[in-house]
């Protein structure tokens, strides 16, 4: 029934090996994945708390406008957005004559840019509802205790809504794991890539499919197992008495 | 199995005369433009069709047209539907098994598409980008080629994805299947400034032998007529009026 070796022979080229190419290289499989991963939530959580900041801004036009950004984004699938500025935006002279072209001619920046604004929407929300769940108390005491309103973000508001953010952001970083397969679609070869090309080398659509979900079943759990690992560190506080 | 056997052999001496008789039927499925599609008054037209219609004019036979789909064109022969299969199949070893193949009746090349004077040899896409279709013979054929002198080769879904990154300029070229290329690209306004360019390739290690029109294992008879007609249409002209209708190349290959 499953061609066990089939699995076993191609375990390598998941990895970015295969015929004549290093493994773990970085244009291919594995690596491809982590690395879309990596940077597209580096670069979401770097955009994200200035934007939940302005999203839960008392100035209505800057609200609004990043309401309008998170809105669309959460709004669309990331497939979409990714065909939109991978093959949409090409069509553009006018882009293809900027010095933009040089970055949206490759796929790799094209959905390195759709992963990341996606993901900066989600956490933007995720940590504008958390700014707006700062208890009252807290806030209190902070004006009690004389801090300046950039103090007391920085001090009080910021870091507990943060922590507060983790469960919800360990979902978001699986979410994009798994988002980051559509990367095949425009010509890269991540995980998911590579288990279709080996489909359609061998017209056997199980083994290689099957092993692409075990891989991202072993991130999986490894990604939830690490933020388990931080919200005990850093939510322990929340957590109820044990004694 | 007992009574197939008797009405295969019942109804044998009966279609071997018809075989003789002036009309032969040509199995073909309907289903691939340019070469064989149902028409807007629901009459079979394209390559195929034409093709068939010139070989019975020349071997002084009409043609009758079977419409079947693509998985039960070989079954089908072999059960009488039909004398022949004219339906753009390709000569492979695992066919020949099952039916006896003519000469190839076409072989259209693979081609490079790529900005209109731009010279091919195996050297000149070092360091540059080529499309292909996805575990296509295409790919395999450019990774051995272009691939081992320096050259990116870039997989793609469907073909009209990696026209459109030709025409925006993440590619340099696309090898693809001619008469895909020409279609669908080529002869669109999108085409516009590219065009084919270096030699056809039709290595048959890759590319394999061309289509070629297949008939029941042992009907030698009708075999030597087809190869006898492809060769006459060849010389008298009406093989490049069909071809012409359709393509703007050289869809027999050498």
């Amino acid at each position: 029934m499953i061609d066990v070796n089939l699995m076993i022979e191609n375990f390598p080229t998941f990895l970015g090996g295969g015929s004549g190419e290093p493994v773990l290289s970085t244009t291919d499989g594995l690596i491809l994945t982590l690395e879309l991963l990596f940077y597209s939530l580096v670069g979401g959580l770097l955009l994200s708390i200035p934007l939940g900041l302005m999203r839960v801004s008392k100035n209505r036009l800057v609200a609004s406008a990043v309401w309008l950004y998170t809105y669309v984004f959460r709004g669309t699938p990331m497939l979409v957005q990714l065909f939109i500025i991978y093959y949409g935006l090409s069509q553009f002279q006018v882009v293809r004559d900027s010095w933009t072209w040089e970055y949206l001619q490759e796929a790799y920046f094209c959905a390195l840019l759709a992963f990341t604004l996606n993901t900066a929407a989600y956490t933007t929300e995720i940590i504008a509802g958390q700014i707006r769940n700062t208890h009252w108390g807290e806030i209190e005491a902070a004006k009690a205790m004389g801090m300046s309103k950039w103090l007391m973000m920085r001090r009080i508001i910021i870091p507990a809504a943060l922590r507060r953010a983790l469960p919800a952001y360990s979902n978001e970083v699986v979410m994009m794991l798994q988002g980051t397969s559509i990367a095949g679609l425009v010509t890269l070869a991540d995980v998911t890539g590579v288990a279709r090309r080996i489909y359609s080398d061998t017209y056997m659509p199980f083994e290689p499919f099957l092993m692409a979900g075990l891989i991202y079943l072993a991130f999986t759990f490894l990604f939830v197992w690490l933020f388990k690992l931080a919200e005990r560190r850093w939510l322990a506080y929340l957590a109820p008495r044990k004694h | 199995m007992k009574k197939v056997l008797m009405a295969v052999a019942l109804a044998a001496p009966l279609f071997a005369s018809a075989a003789q008789a002036e009309t032969i039927r040509f199995g073909v499925d309907l289903n691939y433009p340019p070469f064989s599609k149902q028409g807007p008054d629901g009459k079979p037209q394209g390559f195929d069709i034409d093709m068939a219609h010139a070989l019975c004019t020349a071997m002084k036979a009409t043609c009758e047209i079977v419409p079947q789909d693509w998985d039960g064109l070989i079954p089908a022969l072999n059960t009488n539907k039909f004398d022949a299969i004219l339906s753009s199949m390709q000569i492979t070893d695992e066919r020949k098994k099952a039916v006896d193949f003519t000469n190839k009746y076409y072989n259209i090349p693979s081609r490079i598409i790529a900005k209109v004077g731009t010279t091919v040899d195996q050297n000149s896409f070092k360091g540059k980008k080529i499309g292909t279709l996805r575990a296509s013979t295409q790919e395999k054929f450019a990774k051995d080629y272009w691939g081992k002198s320096g050259a990116k080769v870039v997989a793609y879904t469907k073909a009209p994805e990696s026209f459109l990154d030709l025409t925006s300029g993440r590619l340099d070229a696309v090898f693809v299947d001619g008469a895909v290329g020409d279609q669908e690209f080529l002869k669109t306004p999108r085409g516009k400034g590219f065009a084919f360019v270096g030699p056809e390739y039709n290595d048959t290690k890759y590319f394999g032998l061309g289509a070629g029109i297949a008939v029941k294992k042992g009907n030698k008879a009708l075999l030597e007529r087809l190869n006898g007609a492809i060769d006459q249409i060849r010389k008298d002209g009406s093989y490049k009026k069909v071809q012409d209708k359709y393509f703007t190349f050289n869809v027999y290959g050498n």
